[in-house]
């Protein structure tokens, strides 16, 4: 029994000593651990949101919306390659995620096939009764839209979220169509909500003269056209707008956008690329004296006249804005535009204040629920129970060391899951207590009866701690946030209490037996 | 050193199985409690699992629960309950789900920022979702269902399949009883809860465990004794180990309770009605049904495990007083 074996003793002493070294820089404020040497681990428990205050966005990608786009224009290629090879149809649209029409003329089928066949080579297209040709993007093609849909929106909301200047954000993609948003210290997070919440789509087309708004309220809409409401709803400003479908620029070729003032007002002044210069400069020369409509996310800003060619590919939006919408659209603009809309399905919200309390009340609790366990553990066991007291020590060391260096998130009910942890672990040394009591009566040696009470309390142990595993384990699984916080301290601790109060505790018994070699055991 | 305390003092011996038929009656009772609980009343799903907004305020001063009732109780959110939260100045509101989509729940939570201004400050805003609330109580559910099948599976290697049924029965009888406990006292049925349950499922088992080891153990060491007997013996000699941990797991569970926060203090009650019912099942429950299985004495099987055939430590411990 007292052969310990000098390479487990080592083992023994270096965990501990590990555990405690990891452990430590929590214990110091955060300003000192960056003096400390690097070759010390500097590393302190990742906080939640719950405990330091911040706010969870889950948002879903509407990639529906995105195959819609794609479908929609297919059917506008489809319109003109129909009436360019003069093949009569009707019923031309978009049903069930596919463009359907019907041929007129049966003998056209063929040929009607054929012509929006070649549009997009990423569709399938056949024939079926009646007549009608049914046109649907592959497997692969959806698959890869929708990838890169949620790809793209990721990396616009990074963007997005980097300039409102929130510090270290987490934005990550859980499941096939959404995004986990964790913003460490905002605790409104009403604006990132209102700047998510826009697509920020930005056009510039031609207003289409040739049409009267009257008309078109009424559904006659000149073809290549569309009614678009304005975004200014003041009574006595124009409510609404025809304005053609082709677009002469759009805010991909944006390279920067700033709120300014024009004779007082706030507006945005904006740069073209290259690209986008030269394209919004041959526009504009070739239709001065005619209006063209800035559109955001299918709303007219405003519709100018065109005074002269804008050359120098940088420009001015006006409109009836305030400093803040100004600011916003500035940052949208910039940041660039959403390929779908978002939706907010979940928001968990903490404020710095409760965050606060949280810590403190849980520290309060660990600190009393510790205090409890170990007076309990001394007055049941007397010496032993100090021993245990001294395991229960290195396992809230290890328990610390182990978040740290796994940089795993401790929440509110994570601390719960620690404490209740120190309540638990000390089972193991229970048992083992128990067993030595026992063995004494049985009349074995002070040493057989530890090395037996060892010995025998180890299955159960282990098998208590197992089935508490498990629990853990789904819950961390299954869990969200806070409640994955609980399962993965719980999971923790039952690990490391495995270890302490088997080997820990039995090293130092053995150490003071090697010394003392008591005759009875004080237990 | 004093003499350690002996709460349960040896030689103990308390009739468990002889007053069984006490301990089924107020189990069966307590069943039907609960199921009649769960029945009538329901669990009072919390807004993790029926979607809804939750708002933590603090104001200044002490709240005035009623103009805050009738004010928002004017923005025809549907229902909107108030209530205090731990301190006076300290509030819960809490809003139905509204109808529509996501975006119908994020116009209800400005209208009631609107509503208090700026005057207070926002402790906790949170808006599930009703997809991810459904989501959330599936989740919940296939969580419990499968810890609860690892753990019986386990049981049902590691024993007998008698001991697996009444290890069952206990365990049922636990979370049954959590869940009326819940039903009776209406309070919010939460994700934490789910993880109280879970975590009450396996500390009952494992205080389970540790009798039916005993009792395997008892096997091989008296095989002439009668299973009344045996059983009652078996439970009086882990008595004590059983009484130590249920004491020190409660009082880490009353620091959270006391000293955890308003947070904290739903999911600590649950646990603590878990540590007492766990217990009172393992001893009183799991191990007299046993009596009704009649398992196989196990002198027939396995040597690898049986911790009685363990002469290495008496020679060790010999040959270690010699030098």
């Amino acid at each position: 029994m007292l052969q310990f074996q000098p390479w487990k003793t080592a083992l023994v002493a270096l965990v501990c000593a590990l555990g405690v070294l990891y452990a430590l820089p929590n214990a110091i404020e955060r300003d000192l651990t960056q003096d400390l040497p690097s070759w010390l681990p500097g590393k302190k428990i990742n906080l939640g949101l719950d405990l330091q205050g911040g706010s969870h966005l889950l948002l879903e990608v509407d990639v529906d919306v995105v195959v819609a786009e794609r479908l929609e224009a297919i059917v506008d290629q489809t319109r003109r390659n129909l009436r360019q090879e003069r093949i009569g149809y009707r019923g031309l649209g978009v049903a069930r995620d596919a463009v359907h029409f019907t041929v007129r003329n049966p003998e056209d089928l063929e040929k009607a096939r054929n012509t929006v066949r070649r549009i997009d080579p990423e569709t399938d297209t056949e024939t079926g009764a009646g007549n009608t040709i049914r046109i649907t993007l592959t497997e692969v093609a959806l698959r890869d839209l929708k990838a890169r849909a949620i790809a793209q929106s990721i990396e616009i909301v990074r963007r997005r979220i980097d300039e409102t200047g929130v510090r270290e954000p987490t934005i990550q993609r859980q499941g096939d169509d959404r995004i986990l948003l964790q913003l460490p210290g905002v605790d409104d997070p009403e604006r990132i909500k209102a700047l998510l919440g826009q697509t920020a789509k930005l056009t510039f087309r031609m207003v289409d003269a040739t049409a009267s708004v009257q008309d078109a309220l009424q559904g006659r809409v000149p073809p290549g056209s569309q009614l678009l409401p304005a975004a200014d709803e003041r009574p006595g400003a124009p409510q609404n707008y025809v304005v053609k479908r082709r677009v002469m620029v759009s805010g991909e070729n944006l390279v920067d956008a700033q709120p300014s003032f024009q004779d007082g007002q706030p507006v945005v002044s904006f740069r073209f690329d290259t690209v986008g210069g030269r394209r919004f400069g041959k526009a504009t020369s070739e239709n001065v004296g005619r209006p063209f409509a800035i559109v955001l996310d299918g709303k007219v800003i405003s519709a100018p006249v065109i005074q002269t060619a804008i050359l120098g590919g940088s420009g001015i939006i006006s409109g009836s804005f305030t400093v803040q919408e100004v600011q916003d659209l500035s940052l949208l603009l910039r940041a660039g535009a959403l390929p779908a809309p978002l939706q907010v399905l979940e928001e968990r919200t903490v404020g710095p204040g409760l965050g606060a309390d949280s810590i403190a009340a849980g520290k309060f609790a660990s600190v009393i629920g510790m205090l409890l366990v170990i007076v309990f553990m001394i007055v049941a066991y007397g010496f032993f129970g100090l021993l245990a007291n001294v395991a229960l020590f290195f396992n809230m060391a290890l328990i610390v060391a182990v978040l740290s260096s796994l940089q795993a998130t401790l929440t509110l009910p994570g601390i719960a899951g620690i404490v209740l942890t120190v309540g638990m672990a000390v089972d193991a040394n229970v048992l083992i207590f128990e067993r030595i009591r026992e063995e004494v009566r049985n009349g074995r040696t002070p040493m057989a009866s530890i090395e037996a009470g060892y010995q025998r309390a180890f299955r159960t142990i282990f098998d208590a701690n197992l089935t508490t595993l498990f629990a853990a384990l789904f819950l961390y699984f299954m869990g969200s946030g806070p409640v994955k916080g609980f399962a993965v301290t719980l999971g923790i601790g039952i690990l490391t209490s495995l270890f302490t109060a088997t080997l820990v505790s039995r090293l130092f018994i053995v150490l003071w037996m090697r010394r003392s070699r008591p005759s009875e055991l004080p237990i | 050193m004093f003499r350690p305390l002996r709460i349960v003092p040896h030689g103990t011996k308390l009739p468990f199985v002889a007053n069984r038929y006490k301990a089924f009656a107020f189990s069966v009772v307590l069943m039907l409690v609960s199921l009649g609980g769960l029945l009538v009343n329901g669990l009072n799903f919390g807004i993790d699992f029926r979607g809804g907004i939750l708002m933590e305020v603090k104001t200044d001063g002490p709240a005035d629960i009623q103009s805050l009732r009738n004010s928002l109780g004017s923005l025809e959110l549907g229902d909107v309950s108030i209530q205090e939260f731990g301190a006076e100045d300290d509030v819960l509101i809490r809003i139905q789900r509204q109808d529509g989509s996501e975006a119908e729940q994020l116009t209800a939570v400005e209208k009631v920022k609107q509503t208090l201004g700026e005057g207070v400050e926002y402790r906790r805003t949170e808006f599930v979702g009703p997809t991810v609330g459904e989501e959330l109580k599936e989740a919940g559910l296939i969580a419990v269902i499968c810890a609860l099948s690892a753990i019986l599976i386990y049981i049902w290697f590691r024993f007998e399949w008698q001991f697996g049924v009444c290890a069952l029965i206990a365990l049922s009888h636990d979370v049954l009883s959590t869940l009326g406990l819940f039903a009776l006292n209406g309070h919010e049925f939460n994700l934490p809860t789910v993880a109280a349950i879970l975590t009450i499922a396996g500390y009952s088992i494992n205080d389970t465990v540790v009798v039916f080891d005993r009792v395997r153990e008892n096997f091989r060491k008296y095989k002439k004794m009668s299973f009344a007997d045996l059983f009652n013996l078996s439970i009086n000699e882990t008595l004590s180990r059983t009484t130590m941990t249920s004491i020190t797991t409660l009082l880490a569970l009353l620091a959270i309770y006391f000293f955890g926060g308003a947070v904290l203090a739903d999911f600590a009650l649950a646990m603590i009605w878990g540590v007492f019912i766990g217990t009172y099942s393992s001893i009183f429950i799991a191990v007299p049904l046993l009596l009704y299985m009649q398992p196989r004495r196990g002198d027939e099987d396995d040597d690898a495990d049986s911790p009685v055939q363990m002469p290495e430590y008496e020679r060790q411990g010999a040959a270690d007083k010699k030098d």
